[in-house]
């Protein structure tokens, strides 16, 4: 433990505070028998899958392309968590098949 | 026939999480794996699993949760935490925006079913109708709540065990990205979905090379919202 109990307690309070103010604020602007904006029901419809575009890439933020392993253990992952998915379909799977092979690298291969 | 609607209530709740269970078990699988793997790095990063059960029952922020281990283990700063927390799940407020219809008239229980919006639940709530002889209002919870508990059970699970069965965590936090690519891959099954898909890859990639890996979050938020708006003719097929 890095922080004191009281300042974990506290960061616990802001990480959960950030994240109700996302889940309500739409309740609170839209409350019920108000009309919700066409623009709004548009971007509401295409943002899921551009948010986890943006999830992807902001996860992969720290690697270095250029220094040794040149990303290769993330890329390699990746593309096992892609055909594992295309193959079998089970979410599961994909993530336990790609995570388990992600580790193989970092800790035995790449070391 | 509402005569007995606070006893029926209750009559129901068991038949609605019979119902729901099934839908819920790829998130029970999923939650189960990641939650203990959120249990044990907390645990390696020395909160133990009273800390992470914590941060999960209260926060129930998923993704945040494994960004904010590393906010854990550096200088005091809450401020951060918040505004961090606010825009890794900003992406919350489009799924409140599509549960507007779908929660409206549910009173108190709208409470508890915001409270626990998270990616899968979502995923879940946005695509089921419930059984004919199941209420909404018991269907969604029972969904919300399942999912919630898988979460809170997964982390606690995962900070005991990482107590007693030690092992090199390296590498583990991999999870949290393959989840990402699988839900990516999830959406662009649905061709309308791809351009969106596309955008949200290229935007995130040009906003990591000008502003760095520190600042990417807000203008690639903005890149994304202002490309939709202004393809708008484009995308709306």
């Amino acid at each position: 433990m890095y922080l004191t109990a009281p300042q974990t307690l506290l960061m616990i309070l802001a990480v959960a505070l950030g994240t109700q103010l996302t889940r309500w604020l739409p309740f609170f602007l839209f409350p019920e028998g108000k009309a919700v904006p066409k623009t709004v029901i548009y971007l509401g419809k295409l943002l899921p899958t551009a948010a986890m575009g943006l999830l992807v890439v902001y996860c992969l933020r720290g690697v270095s392309f250029t220094a040794p392993p040149h990303g290769i253990p993330e890329v390699a992952a990746i593309l096992s968590v892609v055909l594992l998915h295309r193959w079998r379909g089970n979410v599961l799977l994909s993530i336990a098949g790609g995570t388990a092979l992600y580790m193989v690298l970092v800790q035995v291969i790449f070391v | 026939m509402d005569t007995s609607s606070g006893e029926a209530k209750q009559h129901h709740l068991g038949p609605a999480l019979r119902a729901a269970f099934p839908h819920t078990v790829p998130v029970l699988t999923g939650f189960l794996f990641l939650g203990i793997a959120y249990g044990v790095l907390m645990n390696a990063k020395g909160y133990g699993p009273l800390w992470s059960t914590l941060m999960s029952a209260v926060a129930f922020g998923g993704s945040m949760q494994f960004v904010a281990i590393s906010l854990l283990t550096t200088v005091f700063d809450p401020v951060q935490a918040f505004l961090l927390s606010c825009m890794v799940n900003a992406r919350h407020l489009f799924y409140g925006l599509s549960m507007l219809e779908r929660y409206r008239g549910l009173g108190k229980a709208r409470i508890p079913l915001i409270y626990v919006l998270c990616d899968e639940t979502f995923s879940l709530v946005s695509t089921l109708n419930p059984p004919e002889d199941i209420d909404r209002k018991s269907f969604y919870l029972s969904i919300s709540l399942l999912d919630y508990f898988y979460w809170v059970g997964g982390t606690a699970l995962g900070g005991f065990l990482g107590d007693f069965i030690p092992f090199d965590t390296t590498g583990l936090d991999f999870a949290l990205t393959a989840l990402f690519v699988v839900l990516f891959l999830e959406q662009w099954k649905k061709r309308e979905n791809r351009p969106a898909g596309a955008i949200g890859i290229c935007a995130t990639v040009l906003c990591l090379l000008v502003f760095g890996a520190d600042n990417l979050v807000i203008p690639a938020m903005l890149v994304i919202v202002a490309v939709l708006l202004g393809g708008r003719k484009q995308l709306c097929t």
